[in-house]
């Protein structure tokens, strides 16, 4: 395999990684752009999803068992995030430090339940069969190339997600409440908008993606209650080099983000990839200190 | 009243001095790691009760504290022209110069409040001076804890790795093990403690205080009176970082040992804990939350090691929503809940009539208008 097979190849790593990121990035962007809130529980949903995947996945069996795991972990997920939503984090409006440490303590607590039930030790989710193999390049430059099908699918999810979540925003009339809260929390409210609803499904919505992030991530890697944990803080830096709720932000930081932790790892060591993506990410607030898409606002301070 | 109060501390401050004559060396050697951290608790109500700046990695510039001192101790364990012994695991022949440097005990002092203020204080410039703040700084410095942690794990033959620094002997041509040292070394660190809490007394007073709660609590306000904020930010970081340093080196002579495990993501959000528990605007309130919270860590996580995620997990939620002084502000919060409930009783006799909600209104307008300003160039 020659150079540009093998960056070509790292290359592909950092897309499917940047995907999986994505779908952990995507509902805190969400929730952090229409609440100002960020949830340090975040993490525990990806966590919560793999876990209900592997629950699903012991209970049905057939090839197509996976797809409904998909859909339950985004189900579970959304619905815990709703719980965490009217429980704490309604509580606390207008306190976003608050919001970041009550979470936290959140996240703990269902760190240590992880623990208890499923034990400290992981849990595998077997990929089912139509998953298994990988498509390789035969001829050419990049002769030797490797795409397993996993990989290949979880880009696939990915995608559909962002689009149907697209169309969630774009197309539909809870979409256009939630943009309106989003572009003026006091306007939509002084229009009859209910925010607190709003507020809800977003932060539903979210969790519900990170849900699906933790049932891909179970396909590759086995499911322990610190999963969360290990992907989480790639997440908080994507929201911060993405700028406010942007989508589309989001996904390019994310990809960015990705591409940048495969390629370094090329050339140095996994931690000090981490480092020198922490060093880009404070560099880049130099330039751009509210992320690659901003929000044009007269507004001083963000409400 | 202030008089009361200044009895009080040195009430306190004589029974934490008599304190190693009625108490065994074991709760001494506890109650000393423990007031040493309390340094760095002290740090943070300046930096976030007063700043209002949450850093979710002073577990970093504590280690950077920690590790120059500890390097310092292990090179004092050496005879002439000898290598740490996990230096020769991995097979290094000579001492880095970064090494090098700390054999002097002097040099090593200083180092230990420079290294981590500088640190502080330049992560706290680059953020700052671009007015990047609140949560996206509190990311930050857990992106950094995280980095930092595992960047010490991976550099097995420069820093110990995973297992940290150990095995120390003397300081200052003092044996470390001598009950004789702990006396003196669990003086030392109430003795800093006391000064740093004088200090701050002072400063949290003084106008920088003033300007310091004044940027926290509206800092573009603070810009249109004539003040830029960042120099205050900065220097308030800076200090946080000076003191967290001070209390790993500490830290680390009253345990013995130093790992990257003790200053990672997860010590350093503990840390915000042991401040939020005591009141994160109150100097004493930190102090007693440090030893509260390590005191019941110490002792939960012995009887029931698998609860103590629960128990911080729980103690986050619950001050964060009940008492958001912590414990010494329980009076200001139940008066508070009391005022909000009088007033919704007379609310809901009354009614909430068209004119308060067209206050209410005009209010919010009023400040929406004041703080608009031109687009940023």
């Amino acid at each position: 395999m020659g150079e540009a097979g093998v960056i070509a190849g790292q290359v592909f790593n950092g897309v499917s990684v940047g995907s999986i990121l994505l779908l952990a990035a995507l509902g805190l962007a969400l929730s952090f752009g229409v609440m100002n809130v960020i949830n340090m529980a975040h993490g525990e949903f990806l966590m919560v999803g793999g876990y209900i995947s592997y629950l699903v996945c012991q209970a049905v069996h057939g090839p197509y068992a996976f797809l409904v795991a998909l859909v339950a972990a985004f189900a579970g997920a959304a619905l815990l995030g709703g719980l965490l939503e009217t429980g704490v984090i309604r509580w606390l409006y207008g306190r976003p430090l608050d919001t970041l440490l009550a979470t936290w303590g959140i996240g703990l607590i269902l760190q240590q339940a992880a623990r208890s039930i499923f034990g400290a030790i992981g849990v595998e989710v077997i990929a089912p069969a139509w998953l298994n193999g990988s498509w390789s390049v035969k001829h050419g430059l990049f002769q030797g190339l490797d795409f397993p099908f996993i990989r290949l699918f979880i880009i696939a999810l990915v995608a559909v997600v962002l689009g149907l979540v697209w169309l969630f925003i774009a197309r539909t009339r809870w979409g256009m409440l939630l943009r309106a809260v989003h572009q003026d929390r006091q306007m939509a409210e002084a229009l009859g908008i209910n925010t607190r609803r709003v507020d809800l499904v977003v932060f539903a919505l979210g969790s519900g993606v990170a849900g699906l992030g933790g049932s891909a991530l179970a396909l590759i890697a086995p499911v322990t209650p610190t999963v969360g944990q290990s992907y989480i803080v790639y997440a908080f830096l994507i929201v911060i080099v993405g700028g406010l709720g942007s989508l589309l932000g989001t996904g390019l930081a994310a990809l960015a983000v990705g591409l940048f932790s495969a390629t370094t790892q090329i050339f140095t060591s996994v931690s000090l990839a981490d480092v020198l993506l922490l060093a880009c990410v404070i560099l880049f607030i130099q330039f751009r200190p509210k992320g690659i898409i901003t929000q044009r606002s007269r507004a001083l301070e963000e409400a | 009243m202030r008089h009361a109060r200044a009895l009080g501390y040195v009430l306190l401050l004589l029974m934490l001095v008599a304190a190693p004559r009625f108490l065994s060396s074991y709760h001494l050697s506890l109650l000393g790691r423990f007031l040493a951290l309390a340094i760095l608790a002290l740090g943070l109500v300046l930096v976030w009760g007063w700043g209002g700046v949450l850093s979710l990695g002073q577990g970093v510039f504590f280690g950077i504290g920690a590790y120059v001192l500890a390097m310092h101790l292990k090179l004092a364990a050496l005879g002439p022209g000898e290598l740490p012994d996990f230096m020769q695991w991995s097979g290094l022949d000579h001492l880095p110069w970064w090494w090098s440097i700390l054999h002097s005990t002097w040099l090593t002092v200083a180092a230990v409040a420079i290294v981590p203020g500088l640190a502080a204080g330049a992560l706290a410039w680059l953020v700052f001076r671009r007015r990047v703040g609140g949560v996206y700084f509190a990311l930050l410095t857990q992106a950094l804890a995280l980095a930092f942690s595992t960047l010490l794990v991976s550099q097995q033959p420069y820093t110990g790795g995973f297992n940290g620094l150990t095995d120390f002997s003397t300081l200052f041509g003092l044996s470390l093990i001598d009950p004789q040292f702990q006396k003196r070394l669990y003086w030392a660190t109430v003795a800093l403690l006391a000064l740093v809490f004088v200090f701050l007394q002072w400063l949290l007073r003084s106008n920088f205080g003033k300007v310091l709660l004044a940027i926290r609590d509206g800092e573009n306000r603070i810009r249109f009176l004539g003040y830029n904020p960042v120099p205050y930010k900065v220097a308030a970081f800076a200090l946080g970082g000076v003191f967290a340093g001070m209390a790993g080196a500490l830290f680390t002579l009253n345990i013995g040992v130093i790992s990257p495990a003790m200053i990672g993501v997860m010590p350093s959000i503990e840390m915000v804990v042991w401040v939020a528990v005591g009141g994160r605007a109150s100097l004493i309130g930190a102090v007693a939350g440090t030893l509260a919270v390590n005191f019941a860590k110490d002792w939960i996580s012995s009887a029931m090691p698998d609860l103590w995620l629960f128990a911080i997990g729980a103690l986050f939620v619950l001050i964060v929503m009940l008492l958001p002084n912590g414990l010494s502000g329980i009076g200001e919060t139940i008066q508070n809940v009391r005022w909000r409930l009088s007033r919704r009783m007379a609310g809901a006799k009354k009614g909430k009539g068209l004119e308060e909600a067209a206050v209410c209104v005009a209010v919010k307008e009023g400040a929406r208008i004041t703080a608009e300003t031109p687009d940023e160039a």
